[in-house]
């Protein structure tokens, strides 16, 4: 049993999609209790794995490996696509993430009433496929489930959204779609660059993220080969498909300018899901980049690493400025997304143990903190169906259990010590600082983002929580405190977060070793 | 558990039972709470006091190993040495006394259990900032207290404008702890570690004027700079007052805004280091000590004089710094935080007796209504005017004398701050408690001396105003500065990387002439101050009718609106230039135009597929004909045709 838990976290939500869609009509409302057990299951496997994972160890662990599709094209050679799972340092944070935040959404969206059969059989795709990105060894099989959370993501949006839905929900599609190509562009590259060290005459075509780790693999003389020469519009093949990687996944994270997809699909997404696109879907960007554009392309990364910081300290500082402008409190905290999700590329930039980790924390962290921003949206969201900052006053005196969730979670996002959001920040910077290959402008700038998040972030918590009680419209009576469901969600975030802001090694002793690893491995 | 780890543990436990139970802990259980944990903390530090005194040797306490990535390793650890028994004693012992006063102070509010909380979490986060053995901890205390700060100042948030002095004061010293966070980051670059002990014996090792030191002692100071308000990120610390008394006191008088001053001395050796950052520093603390000083002239808001006093006196500690003299600019600290804090709960207790006026226009002859307070109050104005033998005159007049060997002009410019300190100081008193009472009716009836809570603190903090500076007389008395022998061995370093560190050359002849001058000074100030005001009974100006510089100082010299125009507003104007102009206008622009571009295409296509097959015949023809006439004899039409006749053979 133990040896197929990653194949489990993949194919329970799927069996249980399939369960849902066959349910009987009578049965359609009991289909959010399929979906809350698969979570709260996928959440306990998570914390297993984290719990039996051995971080003094290198490379990958847990791995399940199983011929796929054999493509025999005789002198040509062998087209291998193997079911390949596995989890290291790195993308373990990001499976225990995913099992919180997917359970986060699965709680918030048991108020969901319109076509729950459909909602929950999309959503337990989406989980499915989340789980499959983070686990997968083998590109094939990872851009199949990179590819394979869209579709259930633009209905999500498209079909429970609010009133522009089906705008943000082709934007989103439009968006990602661009990126998707690019990846396959380079993942097609790869394939015919990239031979299993396997002792036959014809070379073995493979996707295995091992293989593809390695520089002695590449065919000489093949595309991707280290040493090619090949140049397109007078560019080397690889730093092109380097580019689209950074392009591909850069929307994805989202870096500015590849963005704007974002705050529109936050806006119309319902708050779940919401939850789970800032919570694990922006993570997807970040993981597959260090992964697969940093990890098989490190010479190219180093070369950019001036343009990825760049991103990064745009992102930062461009996302909160623009979160300064927003008078809609789920456009703001979309927008900080934008902001905070730009350490983690700041932070990939230094190449250094102190980036990598301090990304990689970020990215959790901000799982956390944006699952429980967006919560806090949702909130206020279902008790007026409305979220414009200026209809609510001083809501801290006939609310103060959701003002105490608010204060953990914005303090939180602005970077308080003690809470996990610092660790993050301040391990991207101080990777930035020490690193070699940036010059100390990227993270003097970047800092400049903390105190642009406390102007934000204080300006929105004033406005709506101080002052005397006043809320704009007949809405008085609706304002009521926190039922036990949001409370739990809330307070449960909250203590997590807390608890990775006081307790860091918690994480740090699952990433340190594989990151030490990862860097040697890309000649760092 | 070892007992250096229970000083900051209690106010934790503290926060954690009244900031959990809030609102279902009876209130007569949650002040027993909360000053139980101050009060179990006081005794904690000086039973730990004891235990180290009885070798002398710096204690450090690993608690636990905290963060490592990579090569570095942070250890949570906690740091006993003379510097943070010092401000050990100041914390809990200040705190104890001001957690009782706000027993009595806070009775009436509603947020009794929050307030109550929030003293101990800051508590917590103070201990944090002067215990910890290395720069992250310290950080972590410096934002800690920041936040209490905020949660405390805005604690009456119902009043809108509280709330934005809560969010000046976090984003102003967020402005600052940038700068921290960049030393920090400069530091371990260095160093490759934030361990004090390890940083700073590697330092030894340095030249003087090294410039990656200046680079980190000068961020370091920025820090500095936002928490313990000077120019230019004073502006916050006035409007902080906005926050109950209790926590004007004890934040933002007698801890909290000395953090700066603990930072430096606790990086002295750093600081001896790099003399231009010194010279900076003293400079900046000159400014501040005059620019404050002048504007508390004019100020009728009895919390909003003592602030801006607040405001000065750091200077003064930074001027003692800047001139390498840190025993003196810390023997200030010490002075400060019992007169400064006696001077706020005595505003408390006046406030209180006038039903939450602060206005001293409308004030007056309080003295025979509320004899504790004003006696006490008497004295915290003596004493931080700079008359002997209390407690303001050894520690200010010990930097005065630095100064005067460092920079004659900076010294003159001190000894005005000095003269404007002491006339403001005795305004405040005659205007507060000699005349005529200028109050309404209603008031004068009400006027009552506080609970005993609140006058045992006021009278213990003035004993200690009266006999605090005896700790450190200076030479030319013939007796001991106590504490220049306690805190000696913190200085080794910067002995070691500067032979002339400590070194004084003046003679006791003018050592004598400047100490006689200084309290001449202070004495016709005192003169002048109750001249007008006692003599000639002027009534303190209405600020609108002021004119001239009057108004300019009256107004603050306009900082706040400049400040407005320079940052505030480009700021609003830059984030709607980047979301409505760039995000909009731009980016989408360029989005939905590869979406418009696809159905312009789709409709074109459209409109091809007319469904006749002439018309396919027709375009085809049409299309065949061009490639052919167009390339002609090229390689297409090579292809073309060698394709065709092999399908023809």
């Amino acid at each position: 049993m133990t040896d197929y838990l990653l194949s489990i976290l993949i194919f329970l939500p799927l069996l249980a999609g399939f369960i849902v869609v066959l349910l009987p009509k009578s049965l359609e409302p009991k289909s959010k209790f399929i979906a809350l057990a698969v979570s709260i299951i996928n959440l306990l496997i998570s914390i297993y794995l984290f719990r039996a994972f051995d971080g003094s160890a290198t490379g990958y662990q847990f791995m399940e490996q199983k011929p796929w599709i054999n493509l025999d094209l005789g002198n040509f050679g062998t087209f291998s696509i193997q079911y390949l799972l596995g989890v290291d340092g790195i993308s373990l944070p990001m499976v225990l993430l995913a099992g919180i935040v997917m359970l986060a959404g699965a709680v918030s969206s048991m108020s969901i009433d319109r076509r729950p059969k459909a909602f929950y059989t999309f959503f337990l795709l989406l989980t499915s496929s989340i789980f499959g990105c983070f686990v997968s060894l083998d590109f094939f099989l990872f851009f199949l489930f990179f590819e394979f959370m869209l579709l259930p993501m633009y209905f999500l949006i498209g079909i429970w959204g609010g009133e522009r839905r089906e705008y943000a929900a082709m934007k989103f599609i439009i968006y990602t779609l661009v990126g998707s190509v690019f990846i396959l562009v380079v993942m097609l590259a790869m394939g015919l660059s990239v031979n299993a060290p396997m002792n036959s005459e014809t070379p073995t075509f493979t996707f295995d993220f091992r293989h593809l780790a390695d520089a002695k693999n590449y065919i000489s003389g093949s595309v991707l080969d280290q040493s090619s020469s090949i140049e397109w519009l007078g560019w080397p093949v690889r730093s092109i498909l380097f580019i689209l990687l950074l392009v591909g996944f850069g929307i994805k994270l989202p870096a500015v300018p590849f963005h704007t997809w974002l705050p529109d699909a936050h806006v119309e997404a319902p708050t779940s899901i919401s939850v789970v696109l800032a919570g694990i879907l922006l993570k997807v960007g970040g993981y597959g980049f260090l992964r697969i554009g940093i990890g098989f392309f490190p010479e190219e990364a180093l070369n950019f690493a001036p343009w990825i910081a760049g991103l990064g300290v745009v992102s930062i500082i461009y996302g909160a400025f623009n979160a300064i402008a927003q008078d809609d409190l789920k456009k703001l905290i979309a927008y900080s997304s934008v902001s905070h999700m730009g350490f983690v590329f700041l932070g990939f930039a230094a190449f250094n143990n102190e980036g990598f980790n301090g990304a990689i924390y970020q990215m959790f962290s901000h799982g956390l903190l944006s699952s429980m921003l967006f919560l806090v949206v949702g909130v206020i969201y279902d008790r007026t169906h409305n979220r414009l900052i200026q209809n609510y006053r001083g809501l801290a005196g006939k609310m103060p259990l959701y003002t105490g969730a608010v204060i953990i979670a914005f303090f939180g996002s602005l970077g308080l010590p003690g809470i996990s959001g610092f660790i993050g920040e301040f391990f991207s910077l101080l990777g930035g600082f020490s690193s070699p290959h940036l010059s100390k402008w990227f993270p003097s700038i970047a800092v400049l983002g903390i105190v642009l998040s406390a102007v934000y972030l204080l300006w929105a918590l004033q406005r709506m929580f101080f002052g005397n009680f006043w809320v704009n419209r007949d809405l008085k009576d609706q304002m009521h405190d926190l039922n036990i469901k949001e409370s739990i969600l809330l307070y449960g975030l909250g203590a997590l977060a807390i608890l990775y802001g006081v307790w860091p090694a918690l994480l740090l002793d699952v990433t340190n070793k594989s990151v030490e690893f990862f860097l040697q491995s890309i000649g760092q | 558990m070892s007992l250096i780890a229970l000083i900051p543990l209690f106010p934790l436990i503290g926060f954690l039972i009244n900031g959990l139970g809030y609102k279902k802990i009876p209130k007569a259980i949650v002040a027993p709470v909360g000053i139980g944990a101050a009060l179990l903390s006081f005794i904690t530090t000086v039973l730990v006091y004891f235990q180290f005194k009885a070798d002398g040797q710096t204690i450090i306490q690993p608690l636990f190993d905290w963060i490592t990535v990579g090569g570095l390793n942070i250890s949570f650890a906690f740091q006993i040495d003379q510097l943070s028994i010092i401000m050990l004693f100041i914390i809990t012992g200040v705190g104890t006394l001001i957690h009782l006063y706000s027993k009595g102070y806070m009775s009436h509010d509603e947020g009794y259990g929050k307030f109550f909380a929030y003293l101990n979490l800051f508590l917590f986060s103070m201990l944090l900032l002067v215990m910890g053995a290395n720069y992250l901890i310290m950080f972590i205390g410096w934002e800690g207290v920041g936040l209490c700060s905020y949660l405390l100042i805005g604690f009456w948030n119902k009043r809108s404008d509280f709330g934005d002095a809560a969010r000046k004061a976090f984003i102003m010293n967020r402005v600052g702890d940038l700068g921290f966070l960049i030393g920090i980051f400069l530091i371990i670059r260095q160093f490759g570690t934030l361990e004090y002990l390890s940083v700073f014996e590697q330092a030894q090792g340095l030249e003087m004027g090294n410039i990656s030191i200046m680079f980190i002692t000068f961020c370091l100071f920025i820090g500095a700079m936002g928490k313990s308000a000077q120019i230019p990120l004073f502006t916050w610390l006035p409007d902080a007052m906005a926050g109950p008394t209790p926590v004007s006191a004890l934040i933002h008088a007698a801890t909290m805004v000395t953090s700066g001053i603990y930072m430096v001395v606790r990086s002295n050796v750093l600081y001896t280091l790099s003399p231009d950052t010194l010279e900076f520093i003293a400079w900046i603390g000159t400014l501040t000590a005059l620019l404050a000083a002048s504007i508390a002239l004019f100020q009728n808001d009895i919390k909003k004089v003592l602030a801006y006093s607040t405001v000065s006196q750091l200077g003064y500690m930074f001027i003692g710094l800047g001139v390498m003299a840190y025993t003196s600019g810390f023997f200030h600290v010490i002075t400060h935080a019992f007169f400064k804090a006696l001077l706020f709960l005595g505003a408390g207790s006046v406030i209180h007796a006038m039903s939450d006026e602060q206005d001293i226009s409308k004030m007056g002859g309080l003295w025979s209504k509320i004899k504790i307070t004003a006696a006490t109050f008497l004295i915290g104005t003596i004493a931080i005017s700079g008359l002997p033998p209390f407690a303001g005159f050894f520690s200010k007049d010990e930097i005065l004398a630095h100064v005067f060997e460092h920079n004659k002009a900076m010294w003159a410019l001190a000894m005005v701050g000095s003269f404007m300190t002491a006339f403001y100081m005795f305004r405040l008193f005659f205007l507060t408690f000699t005349g005529k009472f200028r109050g309404t009716k209603e008031q004068e009836d009400h006027l009552h001396e506080s609970p005993s809570s609140m006058t045992i603190p006021l009278i213990v903090l003035a004993g200690l105003s009266i006999v605090g500076g005896f700790i450190g007389f200076p030479e030319i008395f013939h007796l001991p500065h106590a504490l220049a022998d306690f805190l000696s061995p913190l200085y080794d370093g910067s002995r070691a990387v500067n032979p002339e560190f400590g070194l004084v050359h003046l003679s006791h002849s003018t050592e004598w002439m400047l100490m006689g001058f200084s309290v001449l000074l202070a004495a016709v100030a005192l003169g002048v101050a109750w001249f007008i005001y006692v003599k000639k009974e002027t009534q303190p100006a209405d600020p609108s009718q002021l004119g001239g510089i009057k108004k300019v100082l009256a107004d603050k010299y306009y900082l706040d609106e400049a400040y407005q125009i320079a940052f505030v507003k480009p700021v609003e104007k830059a984030s709607q230039f980047f979301y409505s102009t760039i995000d909009k206008k731009a980016i989408d622009r360029v989005v939905e135009g590869t979406g418009d571009l696809t159905s312009l295409l789709n409709r074109l296509s459209t409109k091809l597929q007319t469904g006749s097959t002439g018309f396919y015949i027709l375009v085809m023809s049409i299309a065949v004909a061009a490639i052919l006439i167009l390339n002609m004899g090229t390689e297409i039409a090579d292809q073309f045709f060698s394709i065709f006749n092999a399908q023809t053979k």
